[in-house]
């Protein structure tokens, strides 16, 4: 089966996430770049199914040149192909990414065949806006249910668990289909380090995609107003249990 | 959290292994009222410590590194917080193999079990091993791993049972300071947080890769640098977590890719010096917050790494299939030379620093900044490598500290020769004679910032003259030229021209000048104007601070001259000491003087031609005021009498700016005579080998005092004087444990019928069949100096030897690149013109 | 007016439905246009009434064989038809899963923008702050739409009753839907079973060095039990043999996400917190209050971890 996974590279920050001064982005300075964590988790599921069911992985992100690294990243656990759709390095509002990353799957699709399956994460860790792949997906006609935490191929049939308090939902789709998958899905692999030798030789493809920008602006970043994250100290030794138990009652663990 | 405390005795900033380990030294030394900050959470704060790969390798060529290594890797043990997994280097060149004979050279030096190995027999130990890659292994079996958050712990407990107040999560936001107690000097006096201001009579920076930053804010310098050393862990290996513990196999250094290979229980931490340098300013670090990981811990770049693992491969297959788990850009702490700075810093009284430190020699450096607090000098071994005094201004700027770094990081696992120079920063403090010196073709060697000839390519013909050659084997030619030898010979039979203008000159003045330097000095300063005095300053335990020359050049004024790397170190304990009643000003005055060393039989010709001075008159040890004449102009000078290299001539000191003129016309007039600029290798090796004269920060070291090392006169002054009781008491004790002895090299030749000839690298001196050589300190007899002695036709080593082993005549050997040497005790004084007839002419 | 989706699962309100019709019910002042409500493949009497009790002024309600239980391509063809067909000046839904999905469903349907998890909006220029980064930071943004969808982030607003509740008119909404839709309708449920897992448990009970041996997790075991959680450990543990690696937390173990993460005489070490630190609270178990982990948790207790969980375990059983 053929499987395009679309990506998006995110920083990896630490528990506090700093702007720049002029509001416009999130202050790298210090900070490494990760894949967005459900999207590492798609990486993973589809490198799975193909291992499971033979195929092919194509891994798509629209971003910065220096996407490449996580195009790179997801070849060094297992993908096949990577594909950027590069841009200036601005953040695109998401009506924008999904026309742009659609074209590039309709270019895709149409030199290399169709594909069976669009994984996306649920949402990026950065910008949150719960939509592209859902936008992308209805661009091509393809079925797509969110929240995704288990994928089983059955011949040309998806079936799709997603989490609810309750326990799971089950959907069924014929492919073509997408889904949008979350943290939890699976553990996603660490590379070896002769994958990551190996990912270095990967050609990654540039797809330029035109598209006009959407109806939302970003105008300003900015860090909520401080919270004091004291630590509340519930007591000492064992008579600090009852507090402890109010605590896991409130929570609705109990 | 509460409030910090008013008022403390001492403040230490930093709880990584370093702070840590000092408060518990200093509490064990009896410190009470102590308080430790970090801004950081415990156990791991979130320095370098936390993600320190926490293996002791033993074997350094370095004293100082060595030594104390040892002594923390013994804390560690002491404490249950360390197991020995043993550890290999494996070479994958000739070259490495070579540097394995001296590995096991300075194993023998500091009594460190090693044995090299064949592949095979690293394979016995280490079974994954790729045999085909690698030649041979060096091996000890007292490598260990520490745990250094456990041990920072438990040191920390030992400190707050005895008092100490300890406060994390309190960041320090400035360090403040008072003027005094001297006119331009400042003294530290409290530590603001942001949960209060702490009044302190001593605060301490310990602050990992944060140091220089934190001292910045008192106006002071610990220069350092954060540098990234890259490592991942990859895994699992099942080989690996069949050991069940965290260390089962030997740790594998491949030195020649700069990588290891150490096993975390079922995984491999593979770390590297082998990338490109990677240097942070601190001001770039995240905090705890804004870490993804920890600050220090600073985000992978995978780039800089992929082919330390294709290295890494190719010694363990089996790591290419292991999964890449955790990787960081780690940071730790280089300075400018590749050593930590321990000690008072110079720029603000009672502020020390306890800095550039690694796991690894942790627990040892902290008890010697905790004992140099306590008693006013280090006991454990002498430190003045590490001294944080020991850096001139130009080696404080960021841009030294970054250049430096940046050339010496890849030297991490390098194989690095004794006189091996540094190639950047270059030419930054010259002599006025650096131009004629270049036409010359000098070979110019630096120390510290001063660049100083070592041999003039000029002086080739006297090669032929003297029938000499190169040395056979390419380590010992390296950085080395038998023009010195030819320069030393035409020295003894005409005359030679050093430049000594890195020569460090201080001046005391005032009412006080005098008994001030007295007080500084173990011989008596106050003696008529226009005398000099070689003379020792002694730490308060007695043994070698500094070795230098103090001139009484006026009723209230004394100049110090001291050599160019101690000059920072000296220049500090001079002020340090200074009464605060005024009576004594202090000046440097380096800048404005120049000195150039003539010296030979035909010296007195020379300087014939440019004044009628009747030199016989005055004698040796004098320094006489001058006019020289100088083509057409007249400059001032001083002649000192004294001699570094054993012959009749002076060192002439006149205004900088003077220089060039001088040197001009002592070479036209010395150049009928056999006058030939003569470099560092006579004056500060040859020359002074033939006249066993000691060299501070070789044969002098605080470990030993005066007696020991020969320098005693006959009687104690009266003047009181630093150290003076533990002088006493040495003298009281009868005859010295060790004496300094010249030796001579009976043969150099090597198994594979080569010469070899030994570089002073404290190669060990062992008994006739084979024997380490210590004394009841734990002493090893060992080579402090190494070079030769044209004119007396042998190799010269210098070492201490046990009095019973000192007498001429006694056959020892010396081992060098692993192979033993005979060699024969001369003496303890000079071996060549022990009268000192040409000195004294 | 502001046309607020009812999320519902087969009749079943969560409470991000209530907090979407008391984020809208002040939206809609400030918009100064009433609120109404759709209601999608019910017309349940109860949430008609739920909706009028939290300021909905009509319900419009819709009902077709695919919309019989849930399918995310359904809802959003009805809320898109809605947009057509009531033209209302703005749609909210809650920022849950289901609220943010039927709503890219319909923007993307009429390729129109859609902004999730808004916080505070001003609908004169529809300039809105909304969440980035799960909350850590946020993004002040304003949207070019004719008819802007939005979600209220979820907690944004406590729900609350509508001071003066109304009896809402209700209204059917005739929608012509493709039975095709379904493709993507709830197939079949999965009750939760019993076995969780590490990385899925909704409570985890992390033991450190502190614990001390194998043994001595067995505390542990019974407060996980009791709370229907696993037990995890750190590097520390399963380096000493006392747990398999499998019950690693960490780095180089498993990355947990419960709902609370109780870690007894753990000092916190990064390896085990870049594994932990997905957890939505914590709750620190430790003898050392200058311990990273304490500083880190939302909660604390300082004392020994073999006294203080049997307690807890002991105080969970009196109450029950």
């Amino acid at each position: 089966m053929r499987i395009c996974c679309c990506v998006k590279r995110v920083p990896a920050p630490g528990a506090r996430i700093n702007v720049t001064a002029d509001g416009q982005a999130v202050d790298v300075a210090h900070l490494g770049f990760t894949t967005s964590p459900h999207e590492e988790c798609g990486v993973e599921e589809a490198v799975q199914l193909t291992e499971e069911h033979g195929g092919e992985v194509t891994v798509l992100t629209l971003g910065p040149p220096e996407a490449a690294e996580q195009l790179r990243y997801a070849a060094s656990v297992g993908a096949h192909h990577g594909v950027l759709v590069p841009t200036d390095g601005s953040p695109w509002d998401p009506q924008r990414t999904a026309v742009a990353l659609t074209s590039a799957i309709r270019n895709l699709e149409e030199s290399d065949g169709p594909f069976d399956l669009l994984i996306f994460g649920n949402e990026s860790a950065d910008s949150g806006g719960f939509q592209v792949g859902i936008r992308v997906a209805v661009a091509l006609g393809r079925p797509i249910v969110g929240g995704i935490k288990g994928i089983e191929i059955d011949g040309s049939t998806v079936r799709a668990r997603r989490q609810t308090d309750a326990g799971f939902e089950v959907y069924e789709m014929s492919m073509p289909a997408a889904v949008g998958v979350k943290e939890g899905i699976n553990l996603p692999r660490y590379p070896t380090m002769r994958g990551r030798l190996a990912s270095k030789r990967l050609e990654v493809a540039e797809l330029p995609a035109e598209a006009p920008p959407g109806g939302q602006s970003m105008r300003l970043l900015h860090r909520p107003p401080d919270v004091t994250s004291e630590t509340v100290i519930l007591g000492e030794g064992a008579g600090a249990a009852p507090a402890v138990v109010d605590v896991l009652a409130d929570l609705g663990v109990l | 959290m509460s409030e910090v405390p008013a008022k403390a005795r001492c403040v230490v900033i930093g709880a990584g292994i370093v702070g840590n380990c000092l408060v518990g030294h200093l509490a064990k030394l009896g410190w009470t009222d102590l308080v430790l900050l970090d801004k950081g959470p415990l156990p791991n704060p979130g320095g370098s410590t936390g993600h320190a790969s926490n293996f002791i390798f033993p074997v350094d060529h370095n004293k100082e590194m060595c030594l104390l290594g040892e002594q923390s890797a013994n804390q560690y043990r002491d404490l249950g917080l360390s197991v020995d997994s043993g550890g290999i280097e494996v070479a994958r060149t000739p070259e490495r193999m070579d540097e394995f004979q001296r590995r096991m050279t300075s194993a023998t030096a500091w009594g460190i079990e090693a044995h090299l190995l064949t592949p095979a027999e690293v394979a016995e130990l280490v079974p994954f091993i790729n045999t085909d890659v690698i030649l041979g292994g060096f091996y000890c079996p007292t490598v260990s791993v520490v745990d250094s958050l456990e041990t920072g712990t438990q040191m920390r407990k030992i400190a707050t049972d005895a008092g100490c107040q300890v406060f994390a999560n309190t960041e320090v936001l400035d360090i403040t300071t008072s003027d005094g107690p001297l006119p331009g000097t400042r003294t530290v006096t409290s530590v603001v947080t942001d949960k209060g201001t702490i009044r302190a009579d001593y605060v301490v920076i310990a602050c990992g890769v944060w140091s220089n930053r934190v001292a910045n804010m008192a106006g002071a310098y610990i220069p350092l640098v954060p540098a990234v050393h890259q490592m991942a862990d990859v895994g699992p290996i099942d080989v690996l977590a069949e050991t069940n513990n965290e260390i089962g196999y030997p740790i594998v250094r491949d030195m020649d890719t700069f990588c290891y290979e150490r096993q975390s229980a079922g995984s491999m931490e593979v770390g590297s010096y082998a990338h490109r340098p990677i240097l942070h300013h601190p001001d770039a670090i995240p905090s705890n917050e804004e870490a993804a990981l920890s600050p220090t811990e600073m985000p992978f770049t995978p780039d800089d790494f992929d082919q330390q693992m294709e290295e890494a491969i190719e010694l363990m297959d089996m790591l290419g299939d292991a999964e890449i788990r955790y990787a960081i850009n780690g940071l730790l702490s280089l300075t400018p030379d590749a050593m930590p700075c321990l000690g008072e810093v110079p720029d603000v009284r009672n502020l020390w620093s306890a800095a550039a430190i690694w796991v690894k020699e942790g627990p040892g450096m902290a008890q010697v900044v905790a004992e140099w607090m306590t008693f006013g000098y280090p006991r454990v071994i002498d430190t003045h490598g590490a001294d944080v005094a020991r850096f001139y201004p130009e080696e404080r700027s960021d841009t030294h500290i970054w250049a430096r770094s940046s050339e010496h990081f890849n030297k991490t696992y390098g194989i690095v020769h004794p006189s091996e120079q540094w190639e950047s920063r270059r030419n930054l403090r010259v002599s006025p004679y650096f131009s004629r010196q270049q036409a010359l073709g000098a070979e110019f060697f630096q120390a510290r910032t001063w660049e100083r000839p070592q041999w003039f390519a000029s002086n080739a013909d006297l090669l032929e003259r003297y029938a000499l050659s190169d040395r056979e084997v390419e380590w010992d030619a390296r950085w080395w030229s038998p023009i010195t030898m030819g320069e030393h010979l035409n020295l003894r039979e005409n005359c030679g021209l050093v430049d000594l203008s890195a020569f460090q000159i201080f001046e005391l003045s005032g009412p006080g000048a005098v008994a001030y330097a007295d007080r500084l000095a173990v011989n008596r300063i106050d003696v008529p104007v226009g005398r000099a005095v070689y003379t020792p300053w002694l730490t308060p335990d007695g043994g070698f601070h500094s070795d230098l020359t103090m001139m009484r050049t006026g009723p209230e004024q004394v100049r110090i001259v001291t050599g160019v790397f101690d000059g920072g170190r000296d220049e500090f304990w001079a002020r340090r000491h200074m009464p605060t009643d005024g009576s004594v000003t202090f000046d440097n005055i380096t800048d404005r003087i120049t000195t150039l060393g003539l010296w030979g039989p035909n010296a007195p010709e020379v300087l014939s031609a440019l004044s009628d001075h009747r030199w016989r008159d005055a004698p040796y040890g004098s320094v006489t005021p001058v006019e020289l004449k100088c083509g057409n102009r007249t400059i001032e000078a001083e002649l000192f009498r004294i001699s570094y290299v054993g012959d009749t001539g002076w060192e002439i000191y006149t205004a900088w700016d003077n220089g060039p003129d001088l040197w001009d016309t002592l070479t036209t007039a010395g150049a009928d005579l056999g006058l030939r600029p003569t470099g560092g290798g006579v004056y500060g090796t040859s020359g002074r080998l033939e006249k066993g004269y000691r060299l501070m920060g070789a044969e002098l070291e605080s470990e030993y005092n005066p007696l020991e090392a020969g320098l005693a006169r006959p009687r104690v002054k009266a003047a009181d004087f630093i150290g003076k009781e533990a002088y006493v008491a040495a003298r009281e004790a009868g005859p010295p444990e060790v004496q300094m002895c010249v030796l001579t090299v009976e043969d150099h030749t090597d198994r594979q019928g080569r010469k070899r000839y030994m570089q002073g690298g404290n190669e060990p001196i062992l008994t006739a069949d084979g024997k380490r050589i210590t004394d009841g300190h734990g002493r090893v007899s060992r080579v402090t100096s190494a070079g030769p002695g044209p004119s007396v036709d042998r190799y010269l080593l210098m070492g201490y030897l046990p009095s019973e082993l000192a007498e001429p005549g006694t056959d020892l050997q010396v081992m060098y690149m692993n192979e033993l040497f005979p060699v024969r005790v001369a003496g303890t004084g000079p071996v060549f013109d022990p009268g000192d007839t040409r000195l004294r002419g | 007016m502001l046309l607020v989706i009812l999320e519902h699962d087969r009749g079943a309100m969560p409470e991000a439905a209530r907090e979407a019709l008391t984020f809208g019910r002040t939206l809609a002042e400030r918009m100064g246009v009433p609120m109404h409500a759709a209601l999608i493949g019910s017309e349940d009497a109860a949430l008609v009434a739920e909706a009028g009790g939290h300021g909905a002024t009509r319900v419009h309600t819709v009902v077709h064989p695919v919309l019989e239980d849930f399918g995310p391509e359904a809802w959003g063809e009805v809320i898109a038809a809605m947009v057509g067909g009531l033209e209302p000046d703005a749609v909210l839904a809650g920022g849950s899963d289901r609220g943010n999905e039927v709503l890219a469903q319909a923007a993307a349907r009429l390729d129109i923008p859609f902004v999730a998890n808004c916080l505070d909006i001003d609908p004169a220029d529809w300039s809105i702050t909304r969440i980035q980064w799960g909350g850590s930071l946020l993004e002040d943004v304003t949207v070019s739409a004719e008819v802007p969808l939005l979600t209220c982030g979820l907690h944004a607003v406590a729900a609350e009753a509508a001071q003066s509740p109304t009896e809402p008119a209700v209204d059917v909404f005739e929608v012509d839907l493709d039975p095709a839709l379904s493709r993507t309708v709830v197939r079949d449920r999965v009750v939760l079973s019993a076995g969780v897992t590490l990385s899925t448990a909704p409570v985890v009970v992390g033991g450190g060095r502190g614990v001390g041996s194998a043994e001595s997790f067995a505390p542990l075991e019974e407060l996980a039990g009791l709370l229907g959680g696993k037990v995890g450990c750190s590097r520390a543990v399963t380096n000493n043999g006392w747990r398999p690696h499998a019950d690693q937390v960490g780095q180089t173990g498993t990355r947990i996400a419960p709902e609370i993460y109780i870690a007894s005489g753990i000092s916190g070490a990064i390896q085990h917190w870049v594994g932990a630190m997905g957890s939505k609270h914590i709750l620190a178990i430790n003898l050392d209050p200058e311990a990273n982990i304490v500083q880190k948790a939302d909660w604390a207790v300082i004392g020994d971890l073999h006294e203080v969980i049997p307690a807890i375990a002991a105080e969970i059983r009196s109450r029950r």
